[in-house]
């Protein structure tokens, strides 16, 4: 995990050298300031020597100086190294889910992978401008301040040693008291985020049972939860400052004892005392700014474990290494084809399947939720491999095929499909960059989407909100049913594309279809029986399996389940479907 | 400690009156916590007193201690060892009180944090339907998550600090003028050059941050927007053009990140650095003046005002990095405050809904469940009261509807359901079918027109009472985390396990229940992620079914399950119809077909009516639809 995050360091790796030795250089000069002060004490004021006062004053500020650019330095660089870093890997994770194949996407849900590639990275970045700035400043801070302080006067120094062992100690149980509550408060947190998130989508659920007051009492409940864990955590934390404060104070009240004895006794000078004051303090905060890193850091764990798995996820559908580019034809052939998403092979959800479709040939699919419809077809443009068996498009294994080029030839129009922010021209040159309006326009007319794009304001270049949320379910259908064809493809998949769209528009369509490109071998899901009625060939899937095949009259006469569908969907259009789009 | 860091910050919008902002943030934690605050201030107070004479003890330690010792043949250590136990029980009060200011604290955060979240949800639950209508969810949502956390942040440590520091400071600031008033000048000359370049750098890094937000937004946006759409990508082969886009947006990210964090960076060493030089110019001005002898300054006394000089700049450098943390807070309570400030869905409902029982030929009101429900109506003007038998008619009489008065979208809707009729909608998109119904259960409020229910005016019934004689199954089926049987049961929360898989029953959604891994008590995560749409569908119309109203809405709540399946339901559905006034919106003809009134919707107006047959017979527009021919020219 560590070492897939440090290979995104890349071109940082120099300012994440310079950030903590500029860190470190400031500590060197922050640490000679005190013995500068008490030598301003000592030699300068005690003596009445002004000169001398003038001499180290000037050392000082120019040590403060010093300081300041090296202060300002690891500031610029800790900035860069961070920002970054967490630059090359919003980059990396962003470029490695391109290459994700339809599996590794199902494994990462699409709102899993936006808070990976937004909270996770921005904690990622913190952690790691704090590790590079104080990680390594508030130890080496300790550590000078303490010989400083040995240097001035040993006996006194071993007062600030025994300290630190103390507080250290019980910072660490402290701590650990914590973590243990807030690792359980966490989660709590998130759930009650997500109760509240609930309501806010259910809110008409709530309103017309009328449950609004269960509702609050049950949010009261997780509220109070939270607050009582929260307690528990925090009565813990709250110790971190009285014991600090009993340890610094401690040590005052004994370097005030102990070293006034000694100056008594001619063997510390007042400087050296109120210089082994200041270090106090500095030993005593850097160790609890170490204690503060070591929790934020392990709070980070779970978003550098959640990140790392992004990058580390290998797409398992690869290129072959002599690919064809060209699809010949647009016939489809299945042998003996089994697929499940799992490894685990019980959970086929194809079995056995054996089809064979002419190219040009308009074949319908019908059945049940659930009858994998859906997954028979995207084994055809290789959106996952199959288990077992083989899939041919014209007349070759789709595994010899460039995936590019299949997936060019092999043109899906998703089910779950999604129009992106952009002019509906951007839109449709998804299918081919390249395509001039005409061409454009004469794909809509394919689609029966010329009429209400022509209507719009701005026609085709009419702005497109992000997930088209400014045109209707049936527009949305048809403008990508003319993206789709764009790509003049060899075979063209509609996944229950035109659900949204009504019967006659739907008719339309597949006239246009069937005479504008005779030579495509078109697929068509559905579930209306109007839609397929006309096909070539019907193939009626029940639970992974082909259950009938043939025209229409014959599954009519021969297959129940076509029966069955067709007659509780009675003559002509069964289905008030919106007209969409024509108001 | 903060739940985990959100991206969110606070949009580039001034704050209108952050003084009254905080005026009232302050009388909302003090509305629970006001003396656990007034002990809490007293505690700090005590603390840093503590604190401050140590400093002073410093002074006095070289000036009344060490240096007469020196003088001495024999060295009488007992009067510094009273002054250092006095010191210590000083001490060892301060330590008592930072720990119980810090506990008081966290019961103050916690429940600070604990109410405001129950009041904004109460309130929250009481909005009217339009506010979830014209606010994004993800918005909402962050008054709960971003917003609180600012609060979070500065009751539980900017508060504290401030108050802290602004003591230290004024403490610092008597100890020093009780020294040196020149020194004291001195001093504060040099924190008047801090303030100002950290003002400075804020302005600064104030403009990148903004810059930050703004293309993060821009970078999150994107990953949004191509996540969701990701399948689509890979379908058009569209990974490469991608990722240059996201390169670019990217790269302008890391160069305002880089710019915003490099001046926040700055400012903790520019001020630590000017403080050094603060106090070397106060140690030679303060040495020429001791060495003068004119000011009368002492040595110790020098030394002391050292001291005070590192403590002064302290508190002041920790108030401007809380200054940032304030500024959001009070951002964020800005728009906590806007919601708590929406007005709540208007009731003015005084009909109410009772359980009856006939007694002699009458209707009497029963505090026993009877099956019987009556709307109990007490005449305003009179105070006498009719109980009026709930029965389900339902009639619209010139409905005029528009989500805002610029746009009317329901012209003139007149229809009347008898009880025990099941009416149908049908209609393209958009053609109002839906909005129908949401107007018999008051979701929203009509223009024009008047809607009666069993006789009575619909405005006058509480609306409590009138939703819940009212099922309603959704188009979105939502369902709840929870068991299964739970989210059955919220249609009638005091029902049996029994009642619940009877009504699962009805749905037929019992068959699929059992096959679930925990059965009914299979525990529903994120909106019933895990079922079909189809299931969800099923669950929604068993919620429906086990709340037993005398009226059923059912918006496409057959949809998404496909017409062999429909069949299964639909037994189960007509079993639920029976006897029930029942409005039905569906696109399936077998939906609507064995309806008692179809209305044809278009563009918000009735244009037709009537059963299957007659509109066969007018050769319509129903008849178009039915047909699925000659619209199409």
């Amino acid at each position: 995990m560590i070492k897939t995050l440090a290979a995104q360091i890349k071109e940082f790796k120099k300012e994440s050298v310079l950030t903590p030795v500029f860190m470190i250089l400031e500590v060197v000069f922050e640490t000679l300031i005190p013995l500068m002060m008490a030598s301003i004490i000592d030699d300068g004021v005690e003596a009445g020597d002004m000169r001398h006062i003038y001499i180290v004053g000037a050392f000082m500020v120019a040590s403060a100086l010093c300081g300041l650019f090296c202060g300002v330095m690891g500031a610029k660089f800790g900035a860069r190294a961070s920002t970054g870093f967490a630059r090359n890997i919003r980059q990396s994770m962003f470029d490695n889910i391109q290459t994700f194949s339809f599996s590794n996407l199902d494994k990462f849900s699409t709102a899993g992978l936006v808070t990976r590639m937004t909270t996770d990275v921005t904690n990622i970045q913190m952690a790691y401008q704090m590790l590079l700035r104080i990680c390594f400043r508030a130890p080496i801070n300790m550590i000078c301040a303490m010989s400083m302080a040995y240097l001035i006067n040993a006996r006194l120094a071993t007062v600030y040693l025994i300290a630190m062992i103390l507080l250290a100690v019980v910072l660490f149980f402290i701590i650990r008291g914590a973590m243990k509550y807030f690792q359980m408060a966490f989660p709590k947190y998130d759930e009650l985020n997500a109760s509240v998130q609930e309501n806010v989508s259910a809110i008409r659920v709530v309103k017309a049972y009328v449950r609004e007051e269960h509702e609050t009492s049950k949010l009261k409940k997780a509220s109070q939860g939270i607050y009582d864990i929260f307690q528990k955590a925090e009565k813990n934390v709250v110790l971190n400052m009285p014991v600090m404060q009993f340890t610094v104070y401690t040590c005052i009240l004994l370097i005030c004892w102990m070293g006034a004895r000694m100056i008594v006794q001619n063997e510390l000078t007042t400087g050296e005392l109120m210089s082994l004051m200041a270090y106090c303090m500095n030993i005593l905060m850097s160790l609890m700014m170490v204690a503060m890193i070591f929790v934020m850091m392990s709070m980070s764990i779970a978003s550098a474990r959640r990140i790392s798995e992004v990058l580390e996820e290998k797409s398992d559908l690869t290129n072959p290494v002599n690919p064809v580019y060209d699809v010949p034809n647009g016939e489809i052939e299945f042998r003996d084809v089994d697929f499940s998403y799992y490894e685990d092979k019980d959970k086929a959800v194809l079995n056995g399947i054996n089809l064979k479709i002419r190219s040009g040939e308009t074949v319908g699919i019908l059945g049940g939720t659930g009858s994998s419809k859906t997954s028979l077809v995207n084994l055809i443009s290789r959106l996952y491999d199959v288990s077992s068996g083989t899939v041919l498009v014209g007349g070759r294994d789709v595994r010899e095929y460039d995936m590019e080029s299949l997936r060019n030839q092999v043109a899906v129009v998703l089910q779950k499909n999604v129009l992106f922010s952009g002019t509906i021209l951007e839109n449709l040159r998804w299918g081919n960059a390249d395509a001039g309006e005409e061409e454009c326009k004469r794909v809509c007319r394919l689609a029966c989407a010329d009429e209400f794009i022509e209507k719009m304001p701005d026609g085709y270049n009419t702005y497109i909100e992000q997930g088209g949320s400014n045109v209707s379910g049936g527009q949305k259908q048809r403008l990508c049913i003319a993206r789709a064809l764009l790509k003049k493809p060899k075979v063209l998949i509609l996944d229950d594309s035109t659900s949204a769209v009504d019967t006659a528009t739907d008719a339309k369509i597949r006239k246009a279809f069937a005479e504008e490109i005779p030579d495509t071998t078109k697929l068509i899901i559905a579930q209306r029986v109007s839609s397929v009625q006309h096909a070539d060939h019907i193939i009626v899937m029940e639970e992974g399996r082909i259950d009938g095949y043939g025209t229409h009259e014959e599954l009519l006469a021969n297959n129940e389940i076509y029966r069955e569908v067709y007659e509780s969907q009675t003559s002509g259009g069964g289905d008030f479907d919106e007209k969409a789009g024509e108001d | 400690m903060p739940g985990p860091m959100r991206g969110g910050m606070p949009k580039g919008k001034k704050i209108e009156n952050p003084g009254k902002i905080f005026k009232r943030l302050m009388k909302y934690v003090a509305k629970s916590y006001g003396p656990h605050l007034v002990i809490v201030g007293m505690l700090i107070f005590v603390s840093v007193l503590a604190n401050v004479q140590g400093t002073m003890f410093i002074q006095k330690l070289i000036d009344d201690y060490i240096t007469p010792m020196l003088t001495m043949d024999v060295p009488d250590y007992h009067p510094l060892a009273m002054a250092i136990l006095r010191v210590a029980g000083f001490y060892a009060v301060g330590v008592a009180a930072t720990y119980i200011y810090n506990r008081i604290m966290i019961n103050v955060t916690q429940g600070v944090l604990r109410n405001l979240r129950d009041d904004l949800f109460a309130h929250m639950e009481k909005l009217p339907i339009k506010y979830f209508d014209t606010h994004a969810h993800g918005d909402i949502m962050s008054v709960y998550t971003n917003d609180t956390d600012t609060i979070r942040q500065m009751v539980s440590q900017s508060m504290p600090q401030v108050f802290n520091s602004a003591i230290t400071i004024v403490s610092v600031l008597i100890s020093m003028v009780i020294l040196s008033v020149p020194l004291t000048l001195v001093t504060l000359v040099m924190v008047g050059v801090m303030l100002a370049v950290t003002k400075k750098t804020a302005g600064l890094s104030g403009k990148y941050f903004l810059q930050q937000q703004q293309d993060l937004g821009k970078v999150n946006g994107f990953i949004e927007e191509m996540m969701d759409g990701q399948k689509v990508v890979k379908v058009f082969c569209h990974e490469e053009e991608n990722i240059a886009k996201f390169r670019e947006l990217n790269d302008s990210l890391y160069h305002s990140a880089d710019k915003a964090h490099y001046l926040v960076n700055i400012v903790g060493p520019v001020n630590m650095q000017l403080g050094n030089v603060s106090y070397v110019v106060c140690a030679i001005v303060g040495g020429a003046m001791a060495l003068s002898g004119f000011t009368g300054l002492s040595l110790g006394a020098l030394a002391s005002f050292l001291t005070f000089n590192k403590s002064f700049n302290m508190p002041i450098n920790q108030v401007s990095q809380q200054f940032n943390s304030i500024v959001m807070a009070m951002a964020g309570a800005e728009r906590i405050f806007e919601m708590m400030d929406e007005t709540p869905e208007a009731d003015n409902g005084y009909v109410t809904l009772v359980n009856v029982k006939e007694q002699g030929g009458r209707l009497v009101e029963s505090t026993e469940r009877t099956g019987r429900w009556a709307w109990r109506h007490e005449h305003q003007a009179t105070g006498a009261v009719d109980y009026v038998e709930l029965k389900g008619d339902v009639v619209f009489d010139g409905v005029d509807f528009g989500y805002n008065d610029e746009k009317i979208v329901l012209h003139d809707v007149k229809l009347y359901a008898e009880p025990g009729q099941k009416i149908a909608f049908v209609g393209s998109t958009g053609a109002g079918k839906t909005t129908i119904t949401n107007l018999i259960n008051r979701f929203y409020d009509i223009q024009d027109g008047k809607i009666r229910y069993d006789g009575i005016n619909v405005n006058k019934i509480k609306k409590a009472d009138l939703r819940r004689s009212l099922g309603i199954v959704l188009q979105d089926t939502h369902l709840f985390t929870g068991m299964v049987m739970d989210n059955i049961r919220y249609g009638k929360l005091d029902a049996s396990d029994e009642e619940v898989i009877a009504a699962a029953k009805l749905a037929n959604a019992d068959g699929f229940i059992r096959h679930l891994p925990e059965g009914y008590h299979t525990v529903l995560t994120g909106d019933g992620a895990n079922l079909s749409q189809g299931q969800r569908q099923l669950l929604a119309i068993a919620r429906a079914a086990i709340a037993d109203p005398p009226v059923l809405i059912l918006d496409e709540a057959t949809s998404s399950i496909d017409t062999r399946t429909e069949r299964i339901v639909q037994d189960g559905m007509d079993k639920l119809m029976n006897g029930r006034t029942t409005f039905v919106i569906a696109h399936r003809l077998s939906t609507v077909k064995n309806s008692d009134c179809i209305m044809v919707l278009e563009q918000g107006r009735i244009i037709e009516r009537g059963t299957h047959d007659q509109l066969l017979e007018e050769k319509g527009r129903y008849y178009q639809l039915y047909t699925g021919n000659a619209i199409a020219n």
